[in-house]
């Protein structure tokens, strides 16, 4: 199936308290398409943690949200840090988030799991020093 | 169709475009010189009565003069009017004040507030229900969420209204106290601080049809009322409702008097939006109830009120002060909500800003928006009588527009890259 559509978003990661934007402007754009709440809000979910990793861990990056016939794809891509250990990031509480971002409550170490709760495939490519890129793949119907 | 309350006088408006930019859903174009309202998209905030520079835009509202049938008109004044008074220290001589300028009897919502209050911790306790709670007292707030917060829609508190319940118990203590009356005879009149609030009465709340008959704005009975009010009658009618009644006419009043600590209380549609869409993502925890006010400072800021927010919130601290903190409670007996204070069905979602009903349709109109994005200019502007430039593109798509060169800055710059958008839009 070639028909396509790309959203695509910069997401700032200078600017942190525009960070979360990207998650709001994916869900106007899937209510003009008509895509069912439940499926919106899985995907702005996963958006959400994504983005605000990108932030808060890599230094921001690029989302890419891609939507096909019979699924919508989540690319998001940073040139960050990369994850060290994937299998222990995706642990529940598993967070190396500073201290400045915890007392605004994030760093539970719930946002990958999250991610992985909310779409249907979900992988990771990481190389430490050079990025992490997370595709995410949610099913329509 | 849902009835909305806002008006456009053709004559006055200029088609200067400033009401298209403060939109919050983006429901106005201006088409023909003229503002043209989406009643779809319209979720009656007033923002557009607030800022246009020619007052062109008005609630409609009804005039008291026009419903002399009623042999008995009862006020139900909202909470709100009390901090519209300089140097009040009683409710008094408002209340008064209301049966000097033609009422016959005075019930104040205050009274309603109290009980949903009690309602609400109730309701709190009950199991099986979605958290956080979400206000339903702001109208504007509940068709929001059924705009573009589906999701969200049964965290929608399912309890009446106080002007409902206050318009049931008014009807109610009428009938007891002068068995002579009808039900045709008695009429309710709400006294309004807000558009959204006559909209919601004509339009009911799912099914539920309202018990109110006639709404009449603050603004409009304000100068009689302050007569009277000046005249200094002695007055014959003593408060009914205490500080937590009061308190909801802004905003953090009504939350506050739940008396937990899990809540939150946000104004204004923009931090509203930013509450939604957090609590949407699932990023505020452990909340139990929170409470949403379209207008700035709450009731208080509502388009049909006359003192500024800030300055009524004060006034309404010194009308409160020597109150009781509640006179209205349920019987001791009840510990559940009464049923008649459910309102058996909630609004439904409607997909208003879906492009077509055909999923593959709506993305090659999609796809058609993108590309005509790039060859606009991206400065919002507004020229084009559309709010910016991915609206104006929508509109050409949908057909609303016929042609690209409406754009009058057409050719002059290329910009926008990334997908984004207005902060407000649907
Ligand atoms: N894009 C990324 N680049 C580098 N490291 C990342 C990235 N995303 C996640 N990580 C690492 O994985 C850990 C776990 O991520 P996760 O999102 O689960 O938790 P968190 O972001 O620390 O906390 P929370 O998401 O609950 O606020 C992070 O603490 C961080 O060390
Ligand atoms: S906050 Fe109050 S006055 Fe403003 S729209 Fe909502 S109900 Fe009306
Ligand atoms: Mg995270």
């Amino acid at each position: 199936m070639s028909e396509c559509l790309t959203f695509h978003y910069d997401v700032d990661g200078e600017d942190f308290t525009s960070a979360g934007q990207a998650s709001v402007q994916v869900k106007k754009n899937l209510r003009r398409l008509g895509i069912p709440p439940e499926i919106i809000r899985q995907v702005s979910i996963a958006m959400y943690e994504g983005e605000i990793n990108m932030v808060i861990h890599a230094g921001g990056g690029n989302a890419d949200v891609i939507v096909y016939e019979d699924r919508i794809e989540i690319i998001l891509a940073d040139k960050g840090p990369g994850i060290k250990d994937v299998a222990l990031a995706m642990q529940e509480g598993y967070s190396t988030a500073p201290d400045s971002v915890r007392s605004l409550g994030f760093g539970a170490g719930m946002g990958l799991p999250n991610m992985k709760r909310y779409t249907d495939e979900m992988t990771i490519d990481t190389v430490v020093g050079e990025g992490t890129t997370i595709k995410m793949v949610v099913k329509l119907r | 169709m849902y009835k909305h309350s806002v008006e456009l006088d053709v004559g006055k408006c200029t088609g200067c475009t400033t009401c298209i930019r403060h939109c919050p859903t983006e429901a106005i174009r201006i088409r023909d010189g003229r503002a043209v309202i989406n009643e779809d998209r319209c979720i009656d905030c007033g923002e557009c009565i607030r800022v246009c520079p020619s007052n062109a835009k008005k609630a409609m509202c009804s005039k008291m003069e026009h419903y002399s049938h009623y042999k008995w008109k009862i006020a139900l004044p909202a909470p709100s009017l009390y901090g519209q008074f300089a140097n009040l220290t009683d409710v008094e001589t408002i209340l008064q004040g209301l049966l000097d300028i033609g009422f016959d009897d005075v019930f104040e919502v205050a009274r309603a507030a109290e009980l949903v209050t009690e309602c609400t911790r109730l309701y709190l306790k009950s199991e099986g229900i979605k958290k956080p709670v979400i206000s339903s007292a702001c109208p504007v707030v509940v068709r929001l969420i059924s705009l573009r917060y589906p999701y969200l829609r049964d965290n929608i508190m399912p309890i009446l209204p106080p002007i409902e319940i206050a318009a049931m118990m008014a009807r109610k203590k009428a009938k007891e106290e002068h068995p002579e009356l009808k039900d045709e005879d008695i009429g309710l009149f709400f006294i309004s601080p807000c558009a959204a609030k006559v909209s919601y009465i004509r339009n009911g709340f799912g099914s539920y049809k309202s018990k109110i008959d006639v709404v009449v704005s603050m603004k409009d009975i304000y100068f009689k009322l302050l007569g009277a009010m000046k005249k200094g009658e002695q007055p014959t009618v003593s408060p009914t409702a205490g500080m937590i009644g009061i308190g909801w006419a802004s905003s953090g009043g009504e939350s506050s008097a739940i008396l937990n600590d899990n809540y939150l209380a946000a104004d204004g549609i923009e931090n509203i939006n930013k509450v939604l869409d957090a609590i949407e993502n699932g990023n505020i925890p452990q909340l139990e109830f929170i409470e949403l006010n379209a207008c700035t400072g709450g009731c208080v800021g509502g388009v049909m009120t006359i003192e500024n927010p800030f300055i009524a919130r004060t006034r309404l601290q010194s009308v409160r002060r020597y109150l009781p903190v509640s006179l209205n409670r349920l019987p001791s007996d009840i510990h559940y909500v009464p049923e008649n204070f459910y309102c058996s069905e909630l609004p439904t979602y409607m997909p208003i800003s879906r492009l077509s009903e055909n999923f593959s349709e709506s993305m090659r109109m999609m796809s058609r928006i993108q590309e005509i994005k790039k060859e606009l200019p991206g400065i919002d502007c507004g020229a084009c009588g559309s709010p910016s430039c991915r609206a104006f593109a929508e509109d050409l798509v949908r057909g609303a527009v016929k042609d690209i060169t409406a754009c009058k800055m057409y050719g002059t710059k290329k910009t926008q890259e990334s997908d984004s958008d207005n902060q407000g839009e649907i």
